[in-house]
Formats: C-alpha cells, sequence, structure tokens
C-alpha cells in the first residue's frame, strides 16, 4: 500500500505539472494575442533547424515521405522540409525499448528540454500507442495541441475516441491521430468457400458470431485441414478489449479479469486441438501464415494489419492476390493506433502544427492515405464519403469495402479500463500462457503464478494478490 | 610447468641494498593506476551495490529514479520469497554441467592424444587450431546463430527435412531440454579447444620419467592414464572446474541471445538474466540483493581457485 | 619371442588407437565448422532461400544482403566501427598498464608489496555483471552515460592480464638489466617505457589480442551503458536489437551476413596468430 501510495502522489505530480501546463496553454489560444505569448509553458518555439521525430517503425516515416507536401526524402531515417532536417530516430518497441528511450531522452534534456545538448537534440514529436499513451499525455513532456495553435474546430472530423484516448487527466487534449483502429476478423476467402459454402462476410459472420460458434467453426475447418488462426495471440486484442474489469484495479490490486481468463482456457483448447500455434506474433512463422500456400484462415486486426502486414505487394502472399475478406467476428475491438505528440520544448512550433493540420485532418491527404496505403483514417468525412462510394474497392479484401465495417465498429470501444500497465501485463500474460499452451506448465494456475512472478519484477508498485 | 614463480621476490631481496631502496617508491607510484582504478569501478560500484540492496531505490514509471530510502531486508526477502532464485540458480547449473561434463571428458582425451608423442598425431596444430576457434567467437553472435539455425525455418529444420528424418518442422526453442541442450552445446563448442590446451599443458609438465617407470612395471596405457595422469593433474582440474563454474554462474550472453527471456517455461532462464531484468527496469534494490548474493557465492569460489593454484607452489601441477 | 609379440601388440594398439583418435578429431573438427561453413552459404542467399529448402552451397545474394545491413539503426560498418574503437582502446590502456602494475611488483621491494600481489590475485574472479548496479550509478554521476570510457577505463585493473605478464616478466626481464638502465641514469618511467616495455613485447601481444577478442565480445556492461544512441553501439548490442526485431526488418539473410561479419574479424586476427594465441592461454592459467 505505501508503494501505491508513492505511485499515487507521483502520477498526480506529473498529472499537476501538465495541468499546469495546460491551463495557460488554454488561455493563449482563447485569447489571442494574450502578452503572455503562446507557448510559452510548453516551451514551444520556432527556428529549430533539425525537426526530431521519435518513432518506433517506420510507418509513420512512409506517411510523411508519401504523404506530406514538400518532404524530400533523403534516406530511410532523414529528410527535408524546405531548409529544416528531419531526424526519425527508430527504437524498436520490443522489451520497453522505444518508451525507455524517451523516457532518458526526454529526463537527460530536462524541463522543457531546457538543457539539452544542443537544439538540434530537442525533440520535436513523438509517437505513442494506445498501451501507453495515457502515461505520455500525463507526463509534463507532452505539449498541449491547443498550445500549437490547432483548435477544437480543425480536429472536428476525428472520432471522439481517439481523442479521448490522447487526453489528460485534466482533461487537456496532448495527441493526435490520423488512424482509427477500430478492428475486425480477416479470413481468407478461398477457404470460407471451401468449408463453409460460402465467402461473403454476412454468411461468415453466422459461423463465427460468438465464441461458441468460432470454437465449433474451428472444428469444422479443422477437420478440413485448416487452422482457425495463426497463433493463439491473434485473438487476445479481441478478448482484452473487451474486459469490464481493469488489469489493475483503483487500490492497485492485480486483477484478471473473467474475458482474459476466457481466453486463456479456449485458447489452450484450440492449440490442443492443432487448431492454431502459439507463435509470438510478428515472427516468421506467424508471418508465414499469411502465405497463400499457408492453412490459416483468420488473422484478427484493424486497417493497418491489412495494409501495413499482410504483405501486398509480395508474391506468395494472399494479400497480393486479394484473397482475403473482412466481417466482424466474434466480437468486435480496437486495436493500437498511433498518436502523434508534440514534445514541449520543441523548436519548430510552426512546422509541428503544420503537421499536425495535414497529417490528422486535412480531407485530401487522409482520403489520400486511405486510397494508397487502405489506412481507415480518424475523418468522418472521409469515411463517410468512401462508405458511400461504390467505386472504392480494397485490393487485398477482393475488392470489398469495409469502412463502413469499421465505422460500424468505432462506435463500441470502451477506453474506461485502460490502466498505464496495460502493455506490461498483456505482454507478461501472453508469454506465460505460451507456456501452458506448449505443455510446459501443466496447468492455468501454474502459468498464472509464473506471471505473477514475472509482473511483480516488472512493477514493484502493484499488489499482487 | 615447474616455474620458479616465487624467485623474484628473493632475488630482490638480494639487491635489496640502500642504493636500490631509494627507488622503490616507485612500486607504490606505478601500483597507482591499478589500485585507483580498482578503486573507483570495482570497489566503490561493489560498496554501493551493497547499500543499494537495502534501499528501495528504483526507477519511477517516467523513468527517473526515487530517492532511496533504507528498508531494510525487504530486497532480499523478494528475492528469496518465491523460490525463483534456487529454479534461476538451478538452471545455471543444469546447463552448465551439461556442457561441462563433455568439455572436461573430451578435453581430458585429446590433451592425452595431443601429448602421447608414441601416438604421433599428424597435424595436431591444425585440430588445435580448429577446436580452440570458437571459444573466440562473440557469444551473442554464436547464439543469434544458434537462434537462426534452429528457427522453426532454419537451416536445420530444412535439412533433417531433406534427409528424410523428420516429417514436420521441429520447433526446438520450444522444448525445455532441446533449449538448454542447445545452451550447453555452445558452450562445450566455445570452451572444449580452451580446455584442451590448458589440460595438455598440464600433462607436459608432467615427468615423462615416471611414465617411463611405469611402462617398465607393464602399466599399459590406460593404467598409466589413471594412475599417473590423473592424479598429477588434479590441481588443473580444479582450477579448471572452479573457473568454469565461475563462468558458469555468470552464464548470460547465450541463453538471453537464445531464448530472449528464458523460454520455454524460464527452463533457460539465468541468475544474470535475472539480475539483468532489474537492470533494466532499474530495480536498484531487488538487483542490489542478488549481485550482493551472487558475490558471495564467487567470492567463495574464487577463494578456493586461489588456495588450490596460487597458495601451493612447489606442488602438484607447478 | 614374447616380448616381440608384445612390441607388435603394442603397435597394433597404437595403430587402432591413433585410427579412432583422428576419427574423433576429424568429427570434433567438423562439430565446430560446420555452422561457420552453413553460416557463409546463408549469408549468401535472399530471405526467400534462407528460410525454404536446405541449402548447401553459396548463392549469390551477398550484395543484397551487404545493402541490407547499412544504414538503419542496426548499421554493420558504424557498429564495427565502435566495436573497434572500444576494444582498440580497452587492449591498449589494458597491457600498458596491466605491464606496468606486474612492472611494479617484480622490480620494486617495499612494504605491502606481498599484500599487493595477493590482492590482485583474489580479486581475479570478481564478475563484472555483480558491481554492474554501482557501476551504472557511478558513471551516470560522472556523466559518462552514452560513453566509450567507462568500457575502456576499467581495462587499466586487469587482475588476469597483470597476472600473465609479471609470470612473463620473470623469465624475460633480468632486474640486471634495469640497474643497469639506472646507472645510466635513466628515469624510472623511461627505463619502464624503453628497457621493460620492449623486452616485453610478445607477452604484450599475445594479452593485447586476448583483451581486445574479450571487449570485442562483450554483450553486459556494453548493454546498459550504450542504450540510447545508435550512434555509439557496438556490435553485440546490436545483435542482441536484431534478436527483438519486428519480423518487418526481419530479413533472416542479412542477419546470417550481420552475424558473419561481427566474428570474422576476430577469427582471421586469430588464423594469422593462432600460434601465439592458443600457446598464450595455457602460459596465462595454467602456469603457477
Amino acid at each position: 500500500m505505501r508503494k501505491l501510495k508513492k505511485f499515487a502522489a507521483l502520477s498526480l505530480v506529473g498529472m499537476l505539472a501538465a495541468s499546469a501546463f495546460v491551463g495557460c496553454g488554454k488561455k493563449t489560444t482563447n485569447n489571442s494575442g494574450s502578452s503572455e505569448g503562446s507557448g510559452d509553458v510548453a516551451g514551444l518555439t520556432d527556428g529549430g533547424k533539425v525537426l526530431n521525430i521519435y518513432v518506433w517503425n517506420d510507418e509513420f516515416i512512409n506517411r510523411m515521405v508519401d504523404h506530406y507536401p514538400g518532404y524530400v526524402k533523403v534516406d530511410d531515417l532523414h529528410g527535408k522540409i524546405g531548409d529544416v532536417d528531419v531526424v526519425f530516430t527508430q527504437v524498436a518497441n520490443q522489451d520497453n525499448a522505444y518508451q525507455d528511450n524517451l523516457d532518458n531522452t526526454f529526463n537527460a534534456n530536462g524541463e522543457n528540454q531546457k538543457n539539452a545538448k544542443s537544439a538540434d537534440e530537442k525533440v520535436d514529436i513523438f509517437l505513442a500507442e494506445i498501451d501507453y499513451i495515457t502515461k505520455y499525455v500525463n507526463s509534463p513532456w507532452s505539449a498541449p495541441i491547443s498550445e500549437y495553435g490547432v483548435t477544437d474546430a480543425d480536429l472536428a472530423k476525428q472520432y471522439e475516441y481517439t481523442k479521448q484516448a490522447a487526453t489528460d487527466s485534466n482533461g487537456v487534449l496532448k495527441g493526435v491521430s490520423w488512424q482509427a483502429c477500430s478492428a475486425a476478423m480477416i479470413y481468407r476467402s478461398d477457404i470460407a468457400e471451401k468449408v463453409f459454402g460460402s465467402s461473403e462476410p454476412d454468411k461468415v459472420q453466422e459461423q463465427v458470431k460468438d465464441w461458441d460458434t468460432f470454437a465449433k467453426a474451428a472444428d469444422t475447418l479443422k477437420a478440413a485441414g485448416y487452422q482457425a488462426m495463426a497463433s493463439a495471440n491473434d485473438s487476445f486484442r479481441v478478448f482484452s478489449n473487451n474486459v469490464t474489469t481493469k488489469w489493475v484495479d483503483d487500490e492497485g490490486v492485480l486483477n484478471i479479469d473473467a474475458n482474459i481468463e476466457k481466453w486463456a482456457k479456449l485458447s489452450k483448447e484450440m492449440v490442443d486441438k492443432g487448431q492454431c500455434k502459439t507463435f509470438d506474433l510478428w515472427s516468421n512463422e506467424w508471418n508465414d501464415g499469411m502465405k497463400t500456400s499457408s492453412n490459416v484462415f483468420a488473422y484478427f486486426g484493424p486497417a493497418w494489419l491489412i495494409n501495413f502486414c499482410m504483405h501486398a505487394s509480395e508474391d506468395g502472399y494472399a494479400a497480393k492476390d486479394g484473397l482475403w475478406k473482412i466481417t466482424e467476428g466474434p466480437q468486435s475491438f480496437f486495436w493500437g493506433g498511433t498518436w502523434i505528440l508534440g514534445a514541449a520544448g520543441g523548436d519548430n512550433k510552426t512546422l509541428v502544427k503544420d503537421i499536425i493540420l495535414k497529417m490528422t485532418t486535412d480531407d485530401a491527404v487522409m482520403e489520400g492515405i486511405t486510397r494508397k496505403d487502405s489506412d481507415f483514417v480518424n475523418n468522418t468525412a472521409v469515411n463517410d464519403k468512401l462508405a458511400a462510394d461504390a467505386n472504392y474497392k480494397n485490393a487485398i479484401l477482393g475488392g470489398q469495402n469495409p469502412t463502413q465495417l469499421f465505422v460500424n465498429g468505432l462506435t463500441k470501444i470502451d477506453l474506461s479500463n485502460i490502466t498505464a500497465y496495460d502493455q506490461g501485463c498483456n505482454e507478461k500474460f501472453q508469454a506465460a500462457m505460451k507456456d501452458w499452451f506448449d505443455g510446459n506448465y501443466k496447468s492455468y494456475e501454474e502459468a498464472l503464478a509464473d506471471f505473477h512472478k514475472k509482473i511483480g519484477d516488472k512493477y514493484s508498485d502493484i499488489t499482487i494478490k | 610447468m615447474a616455474q620458479k614463480n616465487t624467485s623474484a621476490i628473493p632475488k630482490a631481496t638480494k639487491h635489496a641494498n640502500a642504493r636500490v631502496v631509494r627507488y622503490n617508491k616507485w612500486g607504490y607510484i606505478f601500483l597507482i593506476p591499478f589500485f585507483a582504478t580498482f578503486l573507483v569501478f570495482t570497489l566503490y560500484p561493489l560498496v554501493s551495490t551493497v547499500y543499494y540492496s537495502f534501499t528501495d531505490y528504483k526507477k519511477t514509471i517516467f523513468g527517473t529514479m526515487n530517492d532511496p530510502k533504507v528498508v531494510g531486508l525487504e530486497n532480499y526477502k523478494y528475492i528469496f520469497q518465491d523460490g525463483r532464485i534456487w529454479k534461476y540458480a538451478g538452471n545455471t547449473m543444469i546447463m552448465w554441467v551439461m556442457g561441462f561434463i563433455p568439455q572436461i571428458l573430451v578435453s581430458l582425451l585429446l590433451a592425452q592424444w595431443f601429448s602421447d608423442t608414441r601416438l604421433g598425431l599428424k597435424g595436431s596444430t591444425f585440430f588445435k587450431t580448429v577446436i580452440y576457434m570458437p571459444n573466440l567467437i562473440m557469444a551473442a553472435a554464436f547464439a543469434m546463430l544458434f537462434f537462426a539455425l534452429f528457427s522453426t525455418k532454419g537451416p536445420i529444420n530444412a535439412m533433417l527435412m531433406k534427409f528424410g528424418w523428420i516429417e514436420k518442422e521441429i520447433e526446438f526453442l520450444q522444448y525445455k531440454w532441446a533449449t538448454r541442450s542447445l545452451v550447453a552445446a555452445m558452450n562445450f563448442l566455445m570452451w572444449f579447444g580452451n580446455t584442451t590446451i590448458l589440460l595438455m599443458a598440464g600433462i607436459m609438465g608432467i615427468d615423462g620419467s615416471l611414465y617411463e617407470a611405469a611402462e617398465v612395471d607393464g602399466a599399459n596405457s590406460w593404467q598409466r592414464f589413471t594412475k599417473i595422469t590423473l592424479p598429477l593433474l588434479k590441481p588443473i582440474l580444479v582450477y579448471v572446474m572452479i573457473t568454469s563454474l565461475i563462468g558458469g554462474i555468470q552464464m548470460f550472453d547465450v541463453p538471453k541471445i537464445l531464448t530472449k527471456d528464458g523460454h520455454p517455461a524460464d527452463s533457460a532462464t539465468t541468475l544474470i538474466m535475472w539480475l539483468n531484468n532489474f537492470v533494466e527496469s532499474k530495480h536498484y534494490g531487488r538487483g542490489g540483493a542478488l549481485s550482493v548474493v551472487l558475490f558471495v557465492f564467487t567470492g567463495v569460489l574464487s577463494l578456493v581457485v586461489y588456495f588450490v593454484m596460487y597458495r601451493k607452489k612447489g606442488k602438484g601441477a607447478s | 619371442m614374447s616380448s616381440q609379440d608384445h612390441e607388435i601388440k603394442k603397435s597394433a594398439s597404437v595403430k587402432a588407437r591413433r585410427i579412432i583418435a583422428y576419427v574423433v578429431l576429424t568429427l570434433l573438427s567438423i562439430l565446430c565448422l560446420f555452422w561457420f561453413y552453413l553460416l557463409i552459404v546463408y549469408a549468401t542467399h535472399s530471405h526467400g532461400e534462407v528460410t525454404g529448402d536446405f541449402l548447401a552451397l553459396p548463392g549469390k545474394y551477398l550484395g543484397d544482403n551487404w545493402k541490407a545491413i547499412n544504414g538503419g539503426s542496426e548499421d554493420i560498418l558504424r557498429g564495427l566501427r565502435n566495436s573497434f574503437i572500444v576494444s582498440g582502446a580497452n587492449a591498449l590502456v589494458c597491457v600498458y598498464f596491466s605491464t606496468m602494475t606486474a612492472y611494479a611488483i617484480h622490480v620494486y621491494d617495499f612494504k605491502g608489496k606481498k599484500f599487493a600481489f595477493t590482492f590482485i590475485l583474489m580479486i581475479m574472479m570478481i564478475p563484472t555483471q555483480v558491481t554492474i548496479l554501482g557501476f551504472l550509478g557511478l558513471i551516470g554521476k560522472m556523466g559518462l552515460t552514452e560513453n566509450f570510457l567507462p568500457l575502456i577505463l576499467p581495462a587499466i585493473a586487469s587482475p588476469v592480464t597483470f597476472y600473465y605478464l609479471k609470470q612473463y616478466m620473470e623469465s624475460a626481464l633480468p632486474l640486471a638489466l634495469i640497474e643497469a638502465a639506472r646507472i645510466d641514469g635513466s628515469g624510472e618511467l623511461r627505463t619502464f617505457n624503453t628497457i621493460a616495455l620492449p623486452l616485453m613485447k610478445p607477452a604484450i601481444a599475445v594479452q593485447a589480442i586476448f583483451s581486445f577478442v574479450g571487449a570485442w565480445n562483450n554483450y553486459f556492461v556494453p548493454s546498459h551503458v550504450l542504450i540510447k544512441k545508435d550512434q555509439l553501439k557496438t556490435i553485440p548490442i546490436l545483435i542482441a536489437q536484431l534478436r527483438s526485431k519486428d519480423f518487418k526488418s526481419f530479413n533472416m539473410a542479412s542477419i546470417y551476413l550481420f552475424i558473419a561479419l561481427s566474428i570474422f574479424p576476430v577469427i582471421i586476427v586469430y588464423l594469422a596468430l593462432s600460434k601465439n594465441i592458443v600457446g598464450g592461454t595455457a602460459l596465462g592459467a595454467v602456469k603457477g
């Protein structure tokens, strides 16, 4: 408990610090022309020669290269916008490396990055995922979006949940996203045709409308020589996004939600029956399930999984052959999403503002992203237009237009059970359960005990009962 | 091997007339770099690690360190509370033993062969060069290589399938004992050449007349090996075993890179991998407690090495 | 007659043992070399090929794989350069100061000398891992994180190198020579630099190689000192990074090449100097 209080106090300090910035930030936008000058509190200035952007993969880099007007690519991690050099610092997400790097950088750079070794090392933009965005919007390191001079009206077409996720505990918006990440079940139309007699999304949906039905469908698929999923981890997000309790409750006690336990038990059955394997997501083996020659029936994911991870341009992959289709699946869920956060103390205020506006609010850019990258963008106008457009076809999905499906999914997104511990809990839980699935632990309880130990190592401030 | 390494002292004493004493302060001066470095980079860190082990010094969620507060034995309780330290110690020992037993047996055999003039092996320089080579390879790179070679779609599976020995790929790293065996095999490969060279030096140091006498008495090669070579080699064998054990306790690079986090089921997690987790999550208190335990353990073993090797001058192998 | 019999039997048994020895040695050599052969073969194929059927012969994608490991956060050339700087500097300070320490014990006679010698032998086995937390705390205070110095300076105090050089000094550095230098009016430091060091050259060379290789292969400490800046990371850290990569950038073929390039510099040095290295191993550890 003592430790918990300390943590609570600390978080509070962070929030207070954030709210302090916000109070002033709001003032400056509301009374523009105030003598205080905008950006004084988050210390945003202009005139930086280097625009530093921290990312964990090349998704946003490619978005900038392809869609930001005037971006000139120098190499994979470098570019130019006018006279400003753009430098991407890419650190992989795994093992918390990306966050550790951000934390180290910001701690070293000090308040509003005043202690940065040189102006060229000041972070201007950093990206955050849903799993840990709460931590960063509540840190003093992120600048309120309003301080860049971006108004609520600018963001009017963005979905509410994308703003909710990036709002700190004082109601201040500190991040924006170009994508919305409602997700669904992506299945192989050719396999559906053979096994279920139809590849139509409505017909397939009947076969997988809830988990019991899905389990039966997995049996049918198995009998026909197919695997329902590549890995047990594929469905984890579907369950974990439909929880009714938090990983760590308000008392700081670790808690396993019933839906999480259900995932573990269903997955164990499926693994034992040979209906899925236990690969890590992103592993080579997992990836091979996306090949045309593979016998994997479905993946679960949002639009970015389809366009970013399914190898649409590589020979031998089902995506290139347009063999996928999409339907809601047993439970609707969302997965991930990348937010753009402005760093307090950044020295390219105007440029960052323009990137926020162009890359997350500009209708033309948004539509371009949908059409070129098949992403599902965070823009109601563009999505409504595309949902109604009979000519808009997703080639990976064999011509299906998934827009309406994603729009519908958005209504069910519930962010109320997100905590700062989610990423660690999700990772360690899946790792521990994998050992049960593989038979290296004898029982669910044994795997759970392992999870408890590992999570205790990771988060010393939570209570494990 | 008979080396008169104590001779330096009497010799120096002999010369210790007034003229030399004048220079002897330089002995202290020349020792300054070593001891200053030791104080700053080993002793001070060691003392502060011990201090950390009694505090709650750790990283907050925003990546800064809290102010350490003394919490008594709290951290020691944590690392001993659920028996994990024994599990990880057990993993470490199992993998070490699995590598060390073949290592010492093969090395003894090879050392015996290489130093047996009657056998007159040709190309022994070539063989020595080859078997010693893996010792110089970066453990991290070697483990990464094995990870790639033994992955599901890797060459080993492809080869086994090509020869028709297996029908489906084996996921080697899903199995406890396969994973441990791979770690042990890598340790064996990396160290048996080195050990062979050490034992060979020991065997060469044995007085040849002993063998001649034994032969006159009609002893065969096995008897000569067990009755002469082994007993006289004992100090070196103990040295090899204990230094290898100390190295074993430090086992990290190979299992870490091969398994990433000790999977499956924590069966390849070593003590240092656990320590590494605390260093990464910056829990200096718990990591400190584990460090202290490891230090005491290796300290005791080091003393054994010291007494076996450096105190028994003029006896055994020397 | 019986003695002749005995001789024949004996030579037959020697022959049999010789054959067994050759067979075992050949098998062990294959066991040692097989992995490196696979490494070379697989580093020259494409990603598709290396995850497919077994390959026994080199392919023609070496150039492509080389391009794939240039640039990005795991830039091979930058990693090699960093590793080279750290290991080279490490080897230099290690042998210079270890020789100096050995010289102090060997040449001079002073109070506490025996204790100093005993002490160095006793701390020989302290693993760097157990002091890592205090070490990181210290270099944090000194402002030396993300810096090569914490990986180089500690090499000044290398008990194992010291011990080896001390042993060698006994046979290679007659005290009379130092006396003679003194009579000629040479200062102590100069005597050390101009007389002792050159005489120790063979031993120093062997130890320089050992400490170079040790630093080259070191993963644990550097991975905690160089965590932030890709520009400074050494090869083992990059390998660990590759191990945790997303599949998108997980081009297996280029990883084989990366591994090959991280071990071949050492292998080449080894093959050139293997006689000294293999000899040095025995001398360093067993003498006593």
